[in-house]
C-alpha cells in the first residue's frame, strides 16, 4: 500500500459514505415494512420525520460522491509518478487492475445517487409523499453497491506496490502495467466520427421533439439516447477525439487531458458530458415514475428542465470536444 | 436560491450574536486544519525542492556494488561504457559528505572544474579552473553559515587526519536552496587527496546518452555486462522522492487519526448540546411557520460558515507556519534523517489539490458528525421546546 495523503481522504471519505448509507438503510426497512400514509399513529410520526434525515443522509453521499470522484480521479493521476513506465492515470490504474472495477463502481454509485437525489426532489413536491417507498427500495438497492464501491477502492489501494530504487539493482527489471485497452484505440476514425455526430444530432433532435410534443413515447427515445450518448462519447474520446487535444496521432489517452499541460480540460468535458446524460437518462426515469398518483404534474415541469439542461450540457461537451478537431492546425488526413 | 441566501443571512447573524459559544470549536477545528495543512505543504515544499535538484542532475548514473553497499567505482568501467552505442560522454565525479565541526552541519563537497550543473549561478569570483589547487567555490547559503566570503579560508580536515586550507575563489547561487545551502566545490586532485580516493578511482560515473528514450536501454545493458554496477537512472529518482514524501506525509496525517475521530466527537457533543436559548430559537422558528427542511438548511448553512471559518484561518496559520517560520513544528519528523542539515527556508508553493484533500481531511468529519444532531434539532415540536 502507498500511504498517500489523498489515498488516505479517499478511503476515510468511502467509509463515511458508507456507515451514512448504511444509517439509511436501516431507516428505510423500517419504512418499507409500517410506511402508511393515511395512518395517524406516533410510529407513522416518528418514519415521517425520518425520512427527513435520509433525505439529508442522501444529499451529503451526492455531494461527497462528487467529490470524491473528482479526487479519485487526481490522486490516480498523481500517483503515476510512482509507477515505472506511467505517464497518467491510466499507467497507475493498471499497476494494480482492480482500479478500473473501482473506477466503474464508483461512477455507477455517483450516476445512481444522483438518479435517488431527483426521485426525492419530484417526491417532495407532493403532499403525500407518494414515492416514498421506491425511494428506500433504491437505498436498498444502493446499499451493497457502496459497499461494493468502498471495498474495491481498498483494495485497488491496498495492492499498490510502489517501484522505487532498491538495494540490488534498481527498478529497470520491474514490469510496467500494459497499455490502454487497444480494441478502443484501434476503432477506426472515421466509422466512430460518423457514429459520435450522427448521434449527437439525432440526440439533439429528440430532445426538441420531446420538449414540443408531450408524448411519453419522445421523452423515452430522448432518456434512450442520452444514456447511449455516454458511451458512445466515451469511445469517441479514446478514438479521436483525443488524438486532436495531443496532436498525436497515436496517443489515445483518455485521462492525459485531466493533466495541467490540457488546461484540465478533462474535466469539464467528462463533467459535461456526465451531466448531460444523467439530466437526458431522469427524463425517462421520471416518465416511468408517472404512474404513481399525483406527481404528474410536477413530473411534467421538471421533464422540460431536464432537456433543456441535459442539451446544453451535452452542447458544451460537444463544443469542447470539437474545438480542436476545427481550429487547431493538427490534422489527421493521412489517418482516416 | 434568494430563499437560501436570506437563511444565510439568518445564521450570520445569529452566529455573531453568540460569538462565544462557537469560539471553542472555531479553535479546535481550526487547531485541526492548521496541523493538517502544515504537513502537507512542507512535504510538498521538499517535493518541490527535490524536484528542483533533480532537474540539473544527469539522466544515468553508474556507481559500483560490494557487498549491497555503494563502493568507489574504477575509471576503466567508464571506458568500457563509452562504447555501449547511444553512449555520448562518460565523466567520472568526486564527492562526499563532510561534517563541519564549526557549523555543526553536514556539507556535500564535490571535485569539479567550471560549473557541474547548469543551474549554478555566480554571484561573486569564479568557479575553478582546471590546474588550479587549494581554492574552493561555496554555496551562499555555506558561505554565510561559515560567515566567510571571497578570499576567506575554509579548514577541511583530510582522511589522513591532517588539516587542509582551501581559499574562497567564488560563491554561487541555485533555484535550490538546498544545492545553495549544502554544496561546497574544490578542485577533484585536491578531493581525491582529502577523502584518499585511489588515482584509478572515482566516487561514480555520469553516463551521457544521446537519446533520452534510450536511457533505460542502456542502463540495461550496463548491468547484464557488469552485475557489479547499479545504474541509477534520473526518474528512478524521481519517483522514489516523490513515493518517499508521500509515504512521509501519509503516515504523519495517519497518527493525527485518532485527533481527527476526538475532533468528531467534540463537534458531535457541541451539536448535541443545544443551550435552552437555541432550543428556544428553534421552538419559535418553526411555530412561525419554519418547515423541518428549514431548520435543516440552518443547520447546514452554520456548518457552512464555521467550517468555512475555521478552515481559512488553519491554512492561513499553516501558511506563516510552514513558510515564514520555517515549519518548526514538523519539519524533524518529515525532513528526515539528516536532521543536522543545514538551515534553509521554503520556497512558497501550494496545490489546489492539496486544499482539496484537506477539505475531505476536515470539514467532511465535520459535516459527517453534524448530520443526525442536527435532525434532531430539526424536528423538535414547537410547543415542546416552548414548555421547556
Amino acid at each position: 500500500m502507498i500511504l498517500h495523503p489523498g489515498i488516505v481522504a479517499l478511503i476515510m471519505g468511502a467509509c463515511f459514505v458508507a456507515a451514512m448509507v448504511l444509517y439509511s438503510a436501516v431507516m428505510g426497512v423500517a419504512v418499507l415494512r409500517r410506511w402508511d400514509m393515511t395512518s395517524s399513529s406516533e410510529r407513522q410520526l416518528q418514519l415521517e420525520r425520518k425520512t427527513y434525515l435520509t433525505s439529508t443522509l442522501m444529499n451529503y453521499v451526492l455531494g461527497f460522491e462528487i467529490l470524491s470522484s473528482l479526487l479519485f480521479i487526481h490522486t490516480v493521476d498523481s500517483l503515476h509518478a510512482i509507477f515505472v513506465g506511467a505517464m497518467c492515470a491510466t499507467g497507475s490504474l493498471n499497476a494494480n487492475p482492480v482500479g478500473w472495477a473501482a473506477l466503474y463502481a464508483k461512477l455507477a454509485v455517483l450516476f445512481l445517487s444522483a438518479i435517488w437525489i431527483a426521485v426525492n426532489v419530484i417526491d417532495q413536491r407532493q403532499a403525500d409523499y407518494p414515492l416514498t417507498r421506491f425511494k428506500f427500495a433504491g437505498v436498498l438497492f444502493l446499499l451493497p453497491l457502496v459497499f461494493l464501491s468502498t471495498g474495491l477502492q481498498l483494495r485497488y489501494f491496498l495492492g499498490l506496490k510502489p517501484n522505487i530504487i532498491t538495494s540490488r539493482c534498481g527498478a529497470l527489471f520491474s514490469e510496467s502495467g500494459g497499455g490502454l485497452a487497444s480494441s478502443l484505440s484501434s476503432v477506426a476514425i472515421r466509422p466512430t466520427m460518423m457514429a459520435f455526430y450522427g448521434l449527437l444530432a439525432l440526440f439533439l433532435a429528440a430532445g426538441i421533439f420531446a420538449l414540443r410534443r408531450r408524448t411519453g413515447t419522445w421523452r423515452y427515445l430522448f432518456a434512450g439516447l442520452s444514456l447511449l450518448v455516454l458511451p458512445v462519447s466515451l469511445t469517441a474520446v479514446v478514438s479521436f477525439i483525443s488524438l486532436y487535444f495531443y496532436e498525436i496521432p497515436t496517443h489515445h489517452c483518455p485521462f492525459d487531458i485531466f493533466q495541467g499541460n490540457y488546461h484540465y480540460l478533462g474535466y469539464a468535458l467528462y463533467g459535461t458530458l456526465f451531466a448531460g446524460s444523467f439530466f437526458g437518462t431522469m427524463t425517462g426515469v421520471s416518465e416511468m415514475l408517472r404512474g404513481k398518483a399525483s406527481v404528474g404534474t410536477t413530473i411534467d415541469g421538471l421533464q422540460r428542465k431536464w432537456i433543456v439542461l441535459s442539451v446544453a450540457a451535452v452542447g458544451i461537451f460537444a463544443a469542447i470536444a470539437t474545438w480542436p478537431i476545427v481550429f487547431s492546425s493538427f490534422t489527421l488526413d493521412g489517418y482516416f | 436560491m434568494s430563499k437560501h441566501l436570506k437563511i444565510l443571512e439568518f445564521v450570520l447573524s445569529s452566529l455573531l450574536r453568540r460569538k462565544f459559544k462557537n469560539l471553542g470549536i472555531v479553535a479546535v477545528f481550526s487547531f485541526v486544519v492548521f496541523i493538517l495543512a502544515s504537513i502537507l505543504f512542507l512535504t510538498h515544499a521538499f517535493k518541490a525542492e527535490s524536484l528542483a535538484i533533480l532537474e540539473g542532475a544527469p539522466e544515468l548514473i553508474v556507481h559500483k556494488i560490494a557487498g549491497g553497499r555503494h563502493d568507489l567505482t574504477a575509471l576503466r568501467y567508464g571506458d568500457e561504457i563509452a562504447g555501449i552505442p547511444g553512449v555520448g560522454r562518460v565523466l567520472p565525479r568526486y564527492w562526499g559528505y563532510y561534517y563541519d565541526v564549526s557549523t555543526g552541519a553536514n556539507y556535500t563537497i564535490m571535485g569539479a572544474t567550471g560549473s557541474p550543473r547548469s543551474t549554478l549561478q555566480l554571484v561573486r569570483g569564479a568557479f575553478i579552473e582546471a590546474g588550479q589547487r587549494g581554492v574552493c567555490v561555496l554555496g551562499q547559503g555555506v558561505a554565510e553559515a561559515r560567515l566567510t566570503g571571497l578570499n576567506g579560508i575554509v579548514p577541511i580536515m583530510g582522511a589522513n587526519g591532517e588539516l587542509y586550507r582551501f581559499q574562497v575563489v567564488g560563491v554561487f547561487t541555485d533555484p535550490s536552496t538546498l544545492l545553495t545551502n549544502d554544496l561546497m566545490l574544490i578542485a577533484p586532485e585536491d578531493i581525491r587527496e582529502i577523502f584518499d580516493i585511489r588515482p584509478d578511482m572515482a566516487t561514480d560515473i555520469v553516463v551521457q546518452v544521446f537519446n533520452p528514450s534510450e536511457v533505460a536501454n542502456v542502463a540495461k545493458k550496463i548491468k547484464y555486462r557488469f552485475p557489479e554496477l547499479r545504474p541509477i537512472t534520473r526518474t528512478e529518482i524521481l519517483r522514489t522522492y516523490e513515493t518517499l514524501f508521500s509515504w512521509r506525509s501519509g503516515l504523519v496525517i495517519l497518527t493525527f487519526v485518532g485527533a481527527l475521530v476526538a475532533f468528531g466527537i467534540l463537534a458531535w457533543d457541541k451539536a448535541t448540546g443545544l443551550s435552552a436559548e437555541e432550543k428556544k430559537e428553534i421552538g419559535i422558528l418553526k411555530a412561525i411557520g419554519w418547515e423541518t427542511s428549514d431548520i435543516l438548511a440552518l443547520k447546514f448553512w452554520e456548518g457552512a460558515v464555521l467550517s468555512l471559518v475555521s478552515f481559512l484561518t488553519g491554512l492561513i496559520a499553516a501558511y506563516l507556519h510552514v513558510f515564514f517560520f520555517g515549519a518548526s513544528v514538523f519539519a524533524p519528523a518529515l525532513k528526515g534523517w539528516s536532521v543536522i542539515f543545514p538551515e534553509f527556508r521554503l520556497r512558497p508553493t501550494i496545490d489546489p489539490y492539496q486544499i482539496f484533500v484537506l477539505i475531505f481531511l476536515t470539514v467532511l468529519p465535520y459535516i459527517a458528525a453534524t448530520i443526525v444532531p442536527s435532525w434532531k434539532t430539526a424536528i423538535t415540536d414547537p410547543d415542546i421546546v416552548m414548555r421547556g
